[in-house]
């Protein structure tokens, strides 16, 4: 029985409460989980007391200053304008590839996905390499759009592929017209997948600092990384992440009040049949435009500057040797926090779905705040942190391990997380039935069931530790160059020959995962909806 | 002798409590059916006996061996009770043989032991198949052959049967039914399914509220029951006035034999069970009204259901009184008689008293 759902409230109650009750608990799962959570909240912790130590009055000279409700003023239009630019082109794209009779729907629902393996930073040196008069508020929210909308692409795609006919047929039997069928069924069928992808993006656009940076956009992260790095003022730099961290805070309660109820979006179990699609007919070619052009502009012109830097710039400037280097440390520095990750994320896991009570459920709340969390914020937690503390830890490999795997811990989570409702506890109950010793029993089945789980987690954070840029510039240990960091190092330079490989390696290296996810997605969305 | 032992055993879940008392003894080598609606405890029952949940209070015993008994607590693999879980829960990552062969050391799986059990529940041409692309009954078969294949002492049916579809289940019923028999399993099976229960076991236990308020063979529970809730859960009755003389019931349908029941060995007045199929109805003939021939009651059949092999009528009396509003009569299939008949309705004995 396949079950895959992008919501994280998919709890599979039923056998949940079985396994409650007068149960002994797994130490190894509860260790795992108390470690998990205690790694979640020591950057807040210590990013609060770090703010509040030059003193309160301090902080509120900081935070009520003129400067302080520009940058606010700066973030909030943003985030609005791209969150809703994202979610009109994302439904739009989704329902052309998946409900209509667009042409080539296979490559399309590829292609628009991609932009999401581009780092965002490489989407905007893709743009101002190519006119670097490109800057300011429009330039800020044409990149940034562009680079996101995926976001809520997929999962609106996810679920129109998932959609039951027969709702969307009842309602046309119930006199309604195709667009008010559209308004009340339909889009409020896949409401939540919008939701979930709009909080997305404006987590994305809270936690950017690369791309303002490139487009000379101030935000509330671009300010608080030059306050750190240029005025050396951590304390300064933590009063105003709290900002950033109330306005994330901010957006995950708007999505939670706007989805409420409408979260149970799966009708009873009853057959699926795919809805028919609509035929374009004579708006076949300019639909076809449309979805080229979106393509287009996402995906082909930073690749294609990349391609052509790489290409022009290779003949003057000399690919630099130490790209090899730079990978293997990127490689290196990735596989040791997916690792880490994916190792968190189970036992995280196991005590939320078989030993379900408020603690576990609350261990696996903390595990996803790390989404609505910055990067720059985390690292400048741990910096925090390892400063007064533990300086032996300051600027260390193992530090910015830890860094990758607290921000990344979210992916490995729902990676796990989806694997792990198809490994009923039934089977390892029937397993030591049949006399496997506890450990022996989730070695031979639960295991083998959650592998290509943990394989997809451990991808996830691998690539997105690959290409994450603002948390290594801040924690990187002195002399160690990600792929991310030297590419920012010559782009800052104007490098931009030099650069180029740098950004195609990052590409490359996360292109191939984010075309397999997106292919599972579809696979998992058709059988499911074949069934 | 009684293999598996369960006594005064608790067990709930928070405040809400599921198992309040459960006694209930197997025998060696008998099948036995707990029967139940669903929600009544069933499976927790199962569960706690397989393991898988702790007792609050009470023992579970083995073969004279304490499995639980609220302080000492055998894991569940150290207790040679296979499990049949209700959707089979055959690994999905493994092949049908390996499935098979999961209980059983490397040396037992290399040997036939293996082979000789898919043999045996006949499945021997899908070993190599993946459990997703098996039918549901071939998935049931694999899952029974797992759970023996360690030679379990007890072997415990979740509800073995109500995955399946109809046209399917009788005949795997039977099937399973078979092999049991030949293998001499003491086995307990759960289910909600009277027919089930009634048709398959040699004793039958009707756990309600958490207790097992009856245990016996079938034939016993479907005659005697202990009261009348029980009595209509294993299937229809009509519930007569009585008076009880000299170990007979007087009734409006004739002076019927009662069943010998210490509790209504003396005189008195009271209701008995009378099961549809033990009502004879005969057509009585219009035109000869007023002659009373045959002993019974007047009635009309109000409404008939078809099924085939037989057929239930709805009879209502023509003078009201003593019976029901309306008689449950079950008649062979040809005597399914049209609406507005008039019939005269006789039953025979023995029936049963009921409190």
């Amino acid at each position: 029985m396949s079950k895959f759902t992008l919501s994280e409230q998919a709890a599979p109650g039923g056998w949940a409460r079985a396994w409650s009750g007068r149960r002994r608990w797994p130490l190894t799962s509860v260790a795992g989980g108390a470690l998990a959570a205690g790694l979640v909240l020591l950057p807040l912790v210590f990013l609060v007391k770090e703010a509040l130590q030059p003193g309160w009055a301090e902080v509120e000279r900081l935070l009520f200053r003129h400067n302080t409700a520009v940058l606010l003023w700066n973030t909030v239009r943003l985030a609005l304008a791209c969150t809703l630019l994202c979610a009109v082109l994302g439904v739009a794209a989704a329902w052309c590839v998946e409900r209509t009779t667009l042409p080539l729907k296979r490559l399309w629902a590829v292609v628009l996905v991609l932009p999401l393996g581009v780092p965002d930073f490489v989407i905007g040196f893709g743009w101002v390499s190519i006119d670097p008069a490109l800057h300011g508020y429009l330039a800020a929210v044409m990149i940034m759009t562009l680079s996101l909308y995926p976001l809520v692409y997929l999962p609106v795609a996810f679920a129109m592929a998932n959609l039951d006919a027969g709702l969307e047929e009842s309602a046309r039997s119930l006199g309604l017209g195709p667009w008010q069928t559209f308004r009340r069924v339909t889009l409020r069928q896949i409401r939540p997948a919008v939701l979930g992808g709009c909080l997305l993006v404006t987590l994305a656009l809270l936690a950017e600092y690369g791309a303002f940076e490139i487009v000379q956009y101030q935000t509330f992260t671009v300010e608080i990384f030059t306050e750190y790095k240029l005025g050396f003022d951590t304390a300064a730099a933590c009063a105003l992440s709290l900002v950033l961290v109330v306005l994330s805070v901010a957006a995950l309660g708007g999505e939670f009040a706007l989805s409420g109820r409408g979260r149970a979006w799966r009708v009873g179990p009853g057959a699926k049949r795919l809805a028919p699609r609509v035929a374009l007919g004579r708006f076949t070619a300019p639909t076809l435009l449309g979805v080229a052009a979106l393509a287009g502009l996402s995906i082909g012109v930073p690749v294609g500057s990349l391609v052509y830097w790489t290409v022009h710039g290779g003949s003057t400037t000399l690919p630099p040797a130490s790209i090899l280097t730079d990978a293997w440390h990127t490689a290196e520095l990735s596989a040791a926090a997916a690792l880490l990750a994916t190792a968190l994320a189970v036992p995280v896991t196991t005590l939320a779905m078989r030993h379900r009570n408020r603690l576990t459920v609350l261990i696996e709340r903390l595990a996803y705040l790390p989404q609505a969390l910055p990067g720059l914020v985390v690292a400048l937690g741990l910096v925090s942190f390892s400063v007064r503390y533990a300086l032996a830890l300051y600027e260390s490999s193992f530090e910015l391990i830890v860094a990758y795997s607290i921000l990344f811990l979210p992916l490995a989570v729902v990676g796990v997380r989806s694997a792990m409702a198809q490994a009923s506890p039934r089977m390892e109950e029937v397993a030591r039935s049949l006399g496997a010793r506890p450990a022996s029993a989730w070695r031979r089945v639960t295991l083998p069931l959650i592998a290509p789980g943990l394989a997809a987690a451990f991808a996830l954070v691998f690539i997105s530790a690959a290409t994450e840029l603002t948390a290594t510039l801040l924690l990187r240990p002195t002399g160690v160059n990600t792929l991310a960091t030297q590419f920012w190092a010559y782009t800052s330079d104007f490098a931009y020959g030099a650069a180029a490989p740098y950004a195609a390696l990052m590409v490359a290296i996360s292109a191939v995962p984010a075309y397999l996810l997106s292919r599972r997605m579809t696979t998992l969305a058709r059988t499911e909806a074949s069934r | 002798m009684s293999l598996l032992s369960i006594r005064d055993l608790w067990k709930g879940y928070g405040d809400t409590p599921v198992l309040q008392g459960v006694d209930l003894e197997v025998h060696a080598g008998s099948l036995t059916a707990v029967l139940g609606l669903s929600g009544c405890g069933k499976t927790t029952l199962l569960r706690v006996i397989a393991g898988f949940e702790r007792a609050e209070r009470g023992s579970v015993s083995l073969a004279m061996q304490t499995l639980d008994d609220g302080r000492t607590y055998l894991a569940p693999e150290k207790r040679g009770v296979g499990y049949v879980p209700q959707e089979g829960a055959l690994f999905p990552h493994l092949s049908v043989q390996d499935n098979v062969g999961f209980g059983l050391s490397r040396r037992e799986r290399r040997s036939d032991g293996v082979a000789e059990l898919l043999e045996m529940v006949g499945i021997a041409p899908l070993a190599r198949r993946l459990p997703h692309e098996l039918s549901g009954g071939e998935q049931q078969r694999v899952a029974l052959a797992r759970a023996l294949a360690r030679r379990p002492q007890a072997l415990l049916l979740d509800e073995p049967f109500s995955s399946l579809d109809a046209s399917l289940r009788s005949r795997v019923r039977e099937e399973v039914h078979e092999l049991l028999r030949e293998q001499g399993v003491t086995t307990v099976l759960v289910t909600h399914d009277q027919e089930e229960a009634l048709s398959l076991a040699d004793v039958v236990a009707v756990l309600r509220d958490g207790r097992i308020v009856q245990q016996g063979a079938p034939a016993d529970l479907y005659e005697q029951p202990v009261d009348e809730r029980l009595a209509r859960f294993l299937g229809a009755l009509n519930v007569i006035d009585a008076q009880f003389r000299d170990g007979a019931a007087r009734t409006p349908l004739g002076a019927l034999e009662l069943r010998a029941d210490p509790a209504c060995n003396g005189a008195g007045t009271g209701v008995v069970m009378v099961r549809p199929e033990q009502l004879d109805v005969r057509v009585r003939e219009e035109g000869a009204a007023g002659e009373s021939t045959a002993a019974g009651l007047r009635g009309r059949v109000e409404q008939c259901r078809y099924y085939g092999h037989d057929a239930l009528l709805y009879i209502r009396p023509d003078e009201p009184g003593g019976v029901a509003e309306v008689l449950l009569a079950r008649v062979h299939g040809e005597q399914a008689l049209p609406i507005g008949t008039p019939v005269s309705v006789a039953a025979h004995g023995p029936v049963t008293p009921l409190p």
